[in-house]
């Protein structure tokens, strides 16, 4: 059986950063494995620009971001494996892999990192009623097919779900010919980032209905059209409010979930709010040695802090595969309340922690002028005025080492959104 | 001419063919659609029912016991996935007990073995998920699921190994009974038959009103279901059905023979005989219902929904047979739930009737057998490592949340009757029937297919001629 130090599944932006930052951090020996043909992962088929601001100070397309990282990855001469599928990983770090040359194998790990992504929600998983014809595509799918391979998947467009990539899509199919006639959201808010609404919506003259959703699809071969309508507060369509639009296409831009099925057969405990695993400050899921990173864990906004994330994974695989280990240790609990949805990371071990840590966090409504609150047990000892916060946009606060050491009994920290 | 023309391909017309394929006698099936299994036998329970529902001394009930009998044997011989899972008919009232008692003994008469009444506390022990307010349980150790497609699919792919015909995408338009035999007219031209199987599901009522006057009259009776990924497919391990109302048995929740958890149907009356559309109340319904009789189930992980329609004739029997007033028309009408189940026995029954018929003798070189797209997660480490030595295409997933290679797909593609559509791949290999319902391997599989078939992408269809997945290439109208 070969074996590798650092073990990282995914090639995607998360996977990529991850083996760079390990690599930087002294370990040599590195494996990504990768199931697509090529690494960069999703980036490949978004050739929008906008990626990279944050790590680069310039915006640049997707394959650009994906191929600054790749770049890396070959300088540094990490070992990959393309068009290999994981099938498996064994409590004691056995990576079992597939692909055409190699056929089935098996390799040992010291520590392995997660960074499988996420895929879309399905429409079965929205229960929208009507029938089952060809022209429902998820709108990754949709980018795959314009994107990667040219062909064009509908000439009339709705789109439901207002977010990220049903945004750039309807776009994207309008530059490409396509009449988009408008994006239906459920909630009173977009799901999206709002400079994704400005360019691809509103720059386009395509309405954005929030409040509404698709209650019928129409047609039994193709789909012939849609019936859409207007929603209460509790997302339940308001009778009478119905409208028929006619189309040939039903983009759906519902959601992502993180693709965690390796993780669920490792038993790893999971987090119920992000479908991602559970981790401390380290990114360390509950399988000691099995770190995680990018959408796998949580579903995140902008690619850079995939890759600022990512690095972190790949800097503390090192650090578990060269320090000792197993001494029990202390640990803060991470509370999310009051409109905080979740944290990552769940819980923080203040010896392990770096002299900073950055929390990420989703909300889940549409705050305006508030405080990003910070309680160390019952004690506020941070807050951010924010003149918005939404779902659509992850948040972040970051917590010092040095003020954590200052109360050496905190047993949680607690996360919320407060009224300025 | 043929000497029999089956219309249908849906499981009782594969059924019919494959029985008949025994015999020497020249076979054609007739298919509207682009491919066998799109009708009633791909939306359904996919029950394979112990038989205690139907009245006793029904063809139902017969066929039924004689279907689920069978089941098994098949399922080996033509390598579909079957499970004898066994039922359970749960009682939430005490003053229904009567009503539980009744079916046990309409199942004793009509031939169930194995049936006993169970008490709470067994039936919990059975199935920890089971409702609160369960009192008891009819258990039937011989219910069982089935893989629907698959079934359909081997019937139809070994009779046409034995020798049937199959002519799709052909729709009967009219049927002539001229001297003795029958003229059929369809959408490709005029078939010739002297004896035509009338399988047509929810169009049996029509053809056969072609041909005789003695009127038939079949309701499509929409079913709604939603579908649970695998992680909730060990919710239940048997098949809960509530105990019959007025409208045949209920909201069931069953494992599905892949794992998957199924809940549903509704029973609605329709007027449209392709109204396969859900509903908001039809989905809705399903929820409510499936609560009752089993608690918690994550309905949090439906992946799809979708409904499929009954052949509901008025006098809720299967009417098998020659029609009266028109010799050489046989029906295999009327089969609705337990139409799966029987399956086998209407197939069987139907090539008795017309090797009695037509006097027929068996053939010497019937090949009985059939293997299935070959599932490599079946196999051995060794065995697929070398599976994957000579043939790549087994190293190479395309369908990631089932686990599909190309390999399969291409099995799935070349062999007899093989796929032509991304929904023929999906029922013969599960490609596209995961967690994320082809979001993933769409793409890819039309390549295959596009590949495979030696036609242009823009040719693939999701199920047959009108739903090409694809319009056409960028800006090409600007």
């Amino acid at each position: 059986m070969k074996s590798y130090d650092i073990v990282i599944v995914g090639g995607g932006p998360a996977g990529l950063a991850a083996a760079a930052s390990a690599k930087e951090n002294g370990i040599d020996s590195i494996l990504i494995l990768e199931r697509d043909r090529e690494l960069g992962g999703i980036l490949n088929q978004c050739i929008h620009n906008g990626f990279g601001l944050h790590t680069f100070k310039e915006e640049l397309t997707g394959p650009e971001y994906a191929g600054r990282f790749i770049e890396k990855v070959e300088d540094l001469g990490i070992e990959y494996m393309l068009n290999t599928m994981v099938m498996d990983i064994s409590t004691d770090k056995v990576v079992t892999a597939m692909n055409r040359e190699e056929g089935l194998f098996e390799i040992q790990a010291k520590a392995i990192i997660l960074a499988m992504g996420c895929r879309e929600r399905p429409r079965g998983a929205l229960n929208t009623p009507g029938y089952r014809p060809a022209g429902i595509f998820s709108a990754g799918t949709a980018q795959r097919l314009v994107n990667m391979e040219g062909y064009l998947p509908g000439r009339e467009v709705v789109i439901l779900g207002s977010g990220d990539i049903g945004l750039i899509m309807a776009r994207r199919m309008t530059i490409e010919g396509a009449k988009v006639k408008l994006v239906a959201e459920l909630m009173p808010y977009s799901g999206g980032l709002k400079r994704n609404i400005v360019q691809c919506l509103d720059d386009f003259n395509i309405p954005l209905k929030l409040s509404h959703t698709v209650v019928d699809i129409d047609g039994k071969d193709r789909v012939k059209g849609i019936t859409l309508a207007q929603v209460d507060e509790r997302n339940k369509p308001i009778p009478g409010t119905e409208e028929y639009i006619p189309c040939d296409t039903l983009l759906l831009s519902c959601g992502l979930i993180p693709e965690n099925e390796l993780s669920r057969g490792l038993g790893i405990d999971m987090e119920a709010v992000t479908n991602g695993p559970i981790v401390n400050e380290s990114l360390e899921t509950s399988a000691e040695g099995v770190f995680a990173c990018g959408n796998v864990l949580h579903v995140h906004d902008l690619v850079d802090f995939v890759s600022e994330e990512a690095a972190m994974a790949g800097k503390n695989a090192v650090r578990y595969i060269k320090e000792a280990r197993n001494e029990e240790v202390a640990r803060i609990d991470m509370v999310p309340t009051d409109g905080v949805r979740y944290t990552v990371p769940k819980y923080i071990r203040l010896e392990k922690m770096e002299d900073t840590l950055t929390v990420r966090f989703r909300v889940g409504g549409v705050y305006k002028n508030c405080y990003i609150s910070t309680y160390f047990d019952g004690e506020r000892v941070m807050k951010r005025k924010r003149p918005v916060v939404a779902p659509g946009e992850m948040e972040e606060i970051k917590l010092s080492k040095a003020k954590l050491a200052e109360y050496p009994n905190l047993k949680t920290i607690t996360v919320k959104i407060e009224e300025a | 001419m043929y000497d029999v023309i089956i219309i249908g391909g849906g499981v009782s017309g594969a059924a019919s063919a494959r029985e008949l394929s025994r015999y020497k006698v020249n076979v054609c099936l007739l298919e509207k659609e682009h491919d066998v299994c799109c009708g009633t036998t791909k939306a359904n329970s996919a029950i394979v029912h112990a038989g205690y529902d139907a009245a006793n001394g029904s063809l139902m009930a017969k066929l039924n016991v004689r279907g689920n009998e069978m089941m098994e044997q098949l399922s080996k011989e033509l390598d579909f996935p079957f499970k004898r899972n066994g039922s359970l008919v749960i009682c939430r009232d005490e003053e229904d007990m009567p009503n539980l008692q009744a079916l046990y003994e309409r199942g004793v008469q009509n031939g169930v073995k194995d049936l006993r009444i169970i008490s709470r506390e067994e039936l919990v022990e059975m199935e920890p998920n089971i409702t609160d307010d369960a009192v008891a349980a009819l258990y039937a150790p011989t219910g069982g699921i089935v893989c629907p497609f698959n079934l359909n699919i081997a019937l139809a792919e070994n009779a046409n190994v034995n020798g049937v015909e199959f002519k799709f995408n052909t729709e009967v338009i009219d049927i002539k009974k001229v001297d003795d035999h029958f003229e059929i007219q369809t959408n490709n031209g005029v078939y010739e038959a002297k004896c035509i199987v009338n399988a047509a599901g929810v169009y049996a009522d029509k053809l056969h009103n072609m041909v005789s006057e003695n009127k038939i009259h079949i309701t499509p009776r929409r079913g709604d279901y939603c579908l649970l990924d695998k992680t909730a497919g060990g919710h239940v391990s048997k098949t809960i059905f509530a105990l019959p109302g007025k409208y045949g048995k209920g909201i069931l929740v069953t494992p599905t023979v892949h794992g998957n958890l199924l809940i549903g149907p509704t029973a609605i009356d329709i007027e449209d005989k392709e109204g396969i559309n859900t509903t908001a109340e039809g989905l809705q319904e399903v929820i409510s219902k499936a609560g009752a009789s089993v608690k918690n189930i994550p309905m949090r992980q439906v992946i799809t929904s979708f409904a499929g329609l009954r052949a509901h004739e008025d006098g809720h029997e299967f009417i098998i047979g020659e029609v009266e007033d028109c010799e050489g028309f046989f029906d295999c009408a009327g089969i609705e739930s337990p139409g799966l189940s029987s399956a086998p026995a209407i197939g069987e029954m139907v090539a008795n009737i017309l090797k009695e018929k037509m006097g027929l003798e068996e053939k010497e070189d019937f090949i009985a057998t059939r293997k299935g797209v070959l599932d490599p997660e079946e196999l051995s480490l060794e065995e697929r490592k070398q599976l994957i030595k000579e043939n790549p295409a087994y190293g190479n997933i395309i369908c990631r949340c089932e686990m599909v290679t190309e390999g399969e797909i291409i099995d799935a593609i070349k062999r007899p009757l093989g796929a032509t559509s991304l929904d023929g791949v999906k029922r013969r290999t599960r490609a596209g029937m995961g967690r994320c319902q082809s979001g993933f391997c769409a793409p890819r599989t039309m390549e295959i297919l596009a590949r495979e078939l030696g036609v242009d992408m823009s040719e693939i269809t999701k199920s047959g001629k009108g739903s090409e997945i694809i319009v056409g290439t960028n800006k090409d109208r600007l």
